[in-house]
């Protein structure tokens, strides 16, 4: 078409209709691709700015703090004709649908959780005339509970809830069944009320501890379990308890508080206003008394007494409202009892604890009902609030810690907490943490066990210190022998050759890690073990025969020095590194039988007591150091080949010495490139994945031997996060190290990239 | 430069030091140390890669350690080292006094059902009457790894068919029909019946789907159970056809004699190959060889894949890297081409230009755990809801697998692509440009029409390099896709042809898998150095590529230039 109006008009018309249409829609594309260029090209970056900030969405809700909100509330139920007006026992069970409270009839009264709406109620076969005065359960993983009555006889008893789906519904129905015997059990010959009561239900044998008149007794129950029709049976064996004193004779012994630990190693005695004594029944038949201690100092009462889950430590209230952890510590062979970190409630006293039934977490409550939410071992008070107008009478926490039942002054209110991850404080991620049953606090990663009340140790100073140690054993390699290379390929070598040997530096960069990981692992970690002194004779020989071989060669008479041109002594020196190299190898085996009785490794740990390990930090220091040297090496080599050379000339023409001229002028003005060659060396040795986790044995230990391994936190990622329940604290901390990376490496690299920039801004103007 | 023209004249140590030529060629050490590690390791990569196929002579020897008795050994030497005495004392071995070196070769023995181990250490002083019988075979099994030891006779249903010499002839024989019998087995079992299994399952997601939905009706319901019938009905005829098969397979037996004069009696069907290589010669070898490179990269994996060949971990990686390379080009180049020619060049365009060169470096598991957060368990879950509710509870893309690898894989490597298309976009000079908007182009026809087929040469470098990175790449992967052994190919007859949801095998976690988890890693290990050398020479060839690209594309505009 244009053609033809080409040839048949002297002139053109532009604005024929047909051209204007033409032109228009060729606008109209061109605006269209402006569109789309723009919107494509800025929703790729959004979509990599995406993982930033979808990094910390996942983490963020670590650091949200607790927040406990009221769901309903309603007046109690009460009993008409009860006596007391405050319930024993109150639970709920696992979905926070239905609660459960224990009246001193001896009514077991199951209600909803929310409404207050009576379910069931199923009364304890409790004796006419006896009344229940305490309610107990065994520890977390034993439905068991206990009441004891007011003659002196306790009932053992479980509650269960059995969940149906009619018409796909979820139906829970309260059950309370027997295991042992229906009938109350007698404890002692007294006919009294049983004031204090524990129970501990174990896998062979049932405990029970009461106090009685203000005496202490104790009965063991042998458990027998018929296995054709699996019922089990028990069999009474009493237990002569010693004699808890402290008190002058004739005084009667106050007791106040009794605990069993689930291990059935200790009974914790608590008497008069602060005294607990510890009884060792371990050996059921002769019970000892291990510790007497006061657990407040004088003119401080302990208030209340309670186990945290696991049964490991336990926690005291007392009357100026601090609640403290106390568990046994192993000090130079003895076990003691040691107070190891505190909370506060407030000033008023300490009224009730409730440990949380999966965490190691715990819910108190002072008089005046004020509420305190806590967590042990990241020393955390998530929270401290008023939640009733007087004192609590009895309250409860769902086993999945995410409802409150609570009963003040006929009033029941039913509550949600929000507390997804109390496991996380900065103390807990970076400080040293007292964990159950260590000697002292300390730096541990241990993110998760098979049992249900481990405690989670989740410092992430040991995986930081792994991935510094890492770096720093590759950089110790990578830095001096790129920066060297880089140096000479620049400066000193014949252009020619330089074009070749680049390209071979840079082709390792290409190398996946994976291989240098599975040769670091599977060829070099045993190389290095058998040949422990070669290594290091190694360091030796190779320089040294460098050095002579130079001399020798400077020495040597002109003609033949000539033949080889300058900048072509790295070709001459490959064989003189292997030949010195394949010398300390072959000295190796000789110098290790004479020097270090055999084997080095070996040596090392008898006679300087240091440990080795096969796969250790030497083996991941050269095999990252090797993949690092061509990132440096590539960078430094274009920052120093890039000096102007009207610099050097000017220095070389004053009478500068080639070497003078590199340290005192190129070298300074490539400075800030070198430096940034190795910051982004180093930011590829701390995110590098595979060769640590397949050069090292993964232990996560914090400690600087060049023979021990380390974990990294790019290798506990690939080999946590798969296992990693999603949503958990465990998960979201894999998130933040993800983004500890993330950020760590993004920002040592912009650093390097501004560096280089700069310089290069210097280099043009110069 | 110049630094020896200094130094004509003899001279002293300390002059020669502070002319600074010691730390000069020390520089050059450094250089010479840094070759001879990487043409080390390449090295060390291909001797140990490439060995691994060749058939070894096997030697026959009496063995006896001091104060033990004698015993004969045979089996391929694959290893040695030196160690010294006490070693192999505290070993429990008695030891000589006075010699304080010993060699110490890591044998293959093989027969791993009858002795417990494949690999032994023997200590070569104490090897004596070394022979290399003609007659010794190696046969590689199904099971049980290699078996090394002497014919005996070939059973046919029990009863003898034939003895002595030329049980070898008749024994190969009966080992090729055993073997065509293998491939029809194979064919059946992994095509024919996989593909009945894939329609069942097809079916129950179809009726599934009509309950979900609620228009469930007997007609339909009806339908489906016939269909159902019809699909069991050939399932039934196929495991008739496959019993007989194994009938066939299983008829014949053979039994042989180990050094030490056990005998073993197992059907031919389990051994895959048989060969004397003692008796071999080079050119038997060499076909040998190229026989096994061949299995190597076309077969399936065999005995928890220590055995066989890796085809599957490498149709998984070109598969993940091809659907990758879908994803990352178009993308890299429209936000290249959006900041080159479209953005404002303010601060702004060069902060993103910056922090996407910085993406580059951000560690590659940190994507991974994007990936697995955000592709799999929050779109692979919406996915799974909105387009999969039938086969829930199972997640459909809501785990992880190819797709997902694939896209995280796009992301990783989107810098690169985006870094080297601007590269190339920048170096075509302003005035070609010019030339083609003051012809009255507009913006977008000399993009399209002179800027991009310029700058083609660019995106197929970043391409490729992406492409390198992407298939050396292994953390992510673990995370976000790959699995030791996928039960079936990503691809294959089965509607709808390619599984994007399915998990995938890739050479460089056969790697680590084979390498670090397998229970036998001594046998495992030449496998693992051959895999290695294989994507080594992949990535190699991909990357030197890019470079002769690059450079071609330098010379280019070099011309337009001038």
């Amino acid at each position: 078409m244009y053609q033809k109006s080409i040839n048949n008009s002297p002139g053109i018309d532009f604005n024929a209709p047909a051209l204007k249409k033409y032109r228009s829609l060729r606008f109209l594309k061109d605006r269209l691709a402006r569109w789309g260029v723009a919107s494509g090209g800025l929703g790729v970056i959004l979509a990599i700015l995406l993982i930033f900030f979808y990094l910390l969405y996942e983490v963020l809700p670590l650091f949200k703090s607790a927040e406990i909100t009221q769901v309903s509330s309603y007046p109690s139920i009460q009993t008409s004709g009860d006596t007391k007006k405050v319930p024993m026992f109150l639970s709920v069970e696992e979905q926070a649908e239905v609660a459960m409270k224990a009246e001193a009839s001896g009514n077991l009264r199951f209600f909803s959780a929310e409404t207050g709406e009576r379910l069931k109620n199923e009364p304890l076969p409790v004796p006419a005339g006896s009344e229940v005065a305490q309610v107990v359960k065994s520890d977390s993983s034993s439905n068991l509970m206990a009441a004891g009555l007011s003659t002196g006889e306790i009932i053992l008893f479980e509650q269960g809830y059995r969940i149906t789906w009619p018409d796909d519904r979820r139906k829970i129905t309260p059950e309370v069944s027997y295991p042992y015997d229906r009938q109350p059990l007698a404890i002692s010959g007294l006919s009294a009320p049983v004031s204090q009561l524990a129970i501990s239900d174990g896998e062979d044998k049932l405990l029970v501890a009461a106090s009685i008149y203000n005496q202490l007794v104790m009965e063991a129950f042998k458990k027998e379990e018929d296995y054709l029709t699996e019922s089990v049976t028990i069999e009474r064996q009493s237990v002569t308890v010693p004699v808890v004193s402290g008190l002058s004779a004739g005084e009667e012994l106050d007791i106040r508080q009794l605990l069993i630990d689930p291990e059935q190693t200790w009974l914790y005695v608590l008497s008069g206003s602060n005294q607990l004594t510890m009884i060792n029944i371990n050996d059921i038949d002769r019970p000892y008394i291990h510790e007497t201690l006061n657990l407040t100092t004088q003119g401080v009462d302990v208030t209340e007494l309670t186990f945290l889950l696991g049964g490991v430590s336990l926690l005291v209230g007392d009357s100026e409202g601090n609640i403290a952890q106390w568990f046994m510590v192993r000090e130079d062979g003895s076990l003691n009892l040691k107070r190891i970190r505190s909370f506060s409630l407030g000033n008023d006293p300490v009224d009730k604890i409730v440990p949380e039934h999966r965490r190691k977490g715990f819910l108190a409550s002072d008089i005046n009902g004020q509420v305190g939410l806590f967590y042990t071992t990241a020393n955390r008070s998530l929270l401290v609030e008023p939640m009733a107008a007087g004192r609590i009478d009895q309250m409860a926490v769902a086993p999945r810690g995410n409802y409150l039942i609570l009963e003040s002054q006929g009033e029941t209110q039913f509550l949600k907490i929000e507390n997804e991850h109390p496991e996380i404080s900065w103390s807990a991620l970076w400080g040293k943490v007292w964990y159950e049953s260590y000697s002292q606090p300390d730096y541990i990663w241990q993110s998760s066990a098979s049992n249900n009340d481990f405690e989670p140790k989740l410092s992430l100073m040991p995986l930081s210190f792994g991935t510094l140690k890492a770096a720093f054993y590759a950089m110790l390699l990578a830095a001096p022998l790129a920066i060297c290379a880089a140096i000479y390929t620049a400066y000193f070598m014949a252009p020619g050759m330089r074009r070749k040997v680049k390209p071979v530096i840079e082709l390792m960069e290409a190398l996946p890690t994976v291989i240098l990981g599975f040769l670091a692992g599977l060829w070099l970690a045993p190389l290095i073990e058998n040949q422990l002194v070669g290594i290091f004779v190694l360091l030796l020989f190779v320089p040294a025969g460098i050095l002579i071989f130079a001399f020798g060669w400077d020495s040597l008479p002109s003609s033949i020095r000539h033949r080889i041109p300058d900048g072509m002594q790295a070709g001459l020196l490959v064989p003189v590194v292997l030949v010195s190299g394949a010398l300390a190898m072959s000295l190796s085996s000789s110098l290790e039988l004479w020097l270090f009785d055999d084997d080095m490794s070996t040596w090392l740990t008898t006679e300087l007591g240091i440990p080795y390990d096969q796969r250790n930090a030497l083996v991941v220091g050269l095999a990252m150091g090797f993949a690092v040297i061509p990132t440096i090496f590539s960078i430094a080599e274009d920052a120093i080949f890039s000096v102007p050379r009207h610099l050097t000339y000017g220095s070389l023409a004053l009478g500068a010495t080639p070497w003078q001229t590199l340290t005192r002028v190129v070298l300074l003005t490539a400075s800030p490139g070198i430096f940034s060659a190795v910051m982004i060396g180093m930011g590829r040795a701390v995110g590098e994945t595979m060769i640590v986790l397949m050069a090292t044995g993964n232990t996560p230990i914090m400690d600087a031997n060049i023979f021990e391994g380390m974990r990294t936190l790019a290798a506990n990622i690939a080999v946590e996060m798969p296992e990693s329940e999603v949503g958990s604290s465990h998960y979201r901390i894999l998130f933040l190290a993800a983004l500890v990376l993330f950020l760590f490496t993004f920002v040592v690299n912009t650093v390097a990239e501004m560096v280089r920039h700069r310089l290069r801004k210097k280099y043009s103007s110069l | 430069m110049n630094n020896t023209l200094l130094s004509t004249r003899k001279r002293s140590v300390g002059e020669w030091v502070k002319s600074g030529s010691p730390w000069v060629w020390l520089n050059a050490g450094a250089v010479a140390i840094s070759l001879v590690l990487v043409i080390g390791l390449l090295g060390l990569i291909a001797f140990r890669g490439l060995g691994h196929f060749w058939p070894g002579q096997i030697i026959v020897a009496d063995y006896q350690p001091p104060g033990q008795t004698i015993r004969t050994v045979a089996g391929e030497i694959t290893d040695s080292e030196e160690v010294p005495a006490t070693r192999l004392e505290s070993s429990g071995l008695d030891v000589v006094d006075g010699q304080e070196l010993y060699t110490r070769d890591l044998l293959k023995q093989g027969n791993r059902d009858l002795s417990g181990a494949d690999f032994v250490w023997i200590v070569d002083e104490w090897l004596s009457s070394r022979q290399y019988p003609e007659n010794i075979m190696v046969l590689e099994r199904r099971e049980w790894g290699n078996f090394y030891g002497f014919l005996e006779s070939v059973q046919e249903g029990g009863a003898t068919v034939v003895t002595g010499e030329s049980a070898w002839t008749i024994f190969n024989e009966r080992l090729d029909r055993a073997l065509v019998i293998y491939e029809a087995i194979y064919q059946i079992e992994k095509h024919d019946i996989g593909s009945i299994n894939a329609s069942i399952e097809q079916l129950r997601l179809a009726e599934r789907r009509l309950e979900l939905s609620g228009d469930i009706d007997p007609v339909r319901q009806a339908e489906i159970q016939a269909e159902r019938k019809l699909l069991n009905q050939e399932y039934q005829q196929l495991e008739t056809q496959l019993r007989d098969l194994y009938r066939a397979f299983n008829r014949d037996s053979f039994v042989a004699r180990t050094v030490d004069g056990q005998t073993l009696e197992q059907p031919i069907s389990k051994v895959v190959r048989a060969y004397q290589p003692n008796t071999m010669s080079l050119t038997d070898k060499i076909g040998f060889y190229f026989d096994k490179v061949g299995e190597f990269i076309l077969d399936d994996p065999r005995e928890a894949n220590t055995e066989g060949g890796v085809f599957p971990a490498i149709f998984g990686t070109v598969m993940m890297v091809i659907l990758m390379s879908i994803m990352v080009t178009p993308f890299g180049v429209i936000a290249a081409v959006y900041l080159r020619e479209y953005a404002n060049q303010g601060w702004m365009t060069r902060a993103i230009r910056v922090a996407v060169n910085n993406l580059a470096g951000v560690p590659s598991i940190v994507y991974g755990v994007f990936g697995l957060g955000f592709f799999i368990y929050f779109a692979g879950a919406k996915i799974d809801n909105l387009f999969f509710a039938e086969a829930l509870p199972s997640p459909t893309f809501g785990t992880p697998g190819l797709l997902w690898a694939s896209i995280t894989l796009a992301l990783l490597t989107l810098p690169v692509v985006i870094v080297a298309t601007e590269e190339g976009l920048s170096r075509i000079p302003r005035s070609v440009r010019e030339g083609s908007l003051a012809l009255g182009a507009t913006k977008a026809e000399t993009l399209w029409r002179v800027v991009l087929p310029m700058a083609s040469p660019a995106m197929m470098t970043g391409l490729i390099l992406a492409v390198a990175r992407a298939a050396g790449e292994v953390a992510p992967l673990m995370l976000v896709g790959v699995v030791k052994l996928a039960p079936s190919l990503p691809l294959d007859g089965n509607y709808p042809y390619l599984h994007l949801d399915q998990k995938f095998m890739h050479l460089g976690f056969h790697i680590f898998d084979v390498g670090f988890q397998s229970p036998n890693v001594e046998a495992a290990r030449p496998l693992v150095y051959a895999t290695a050398l294989l994507l080594v020479i992949v990535i190699a060839v991909l990357n030197l590529s890019a470079v002769a690209i690059r450079n071609r594309l330098r010379e280019k505009y070099k011309s337009l230039e001038d």
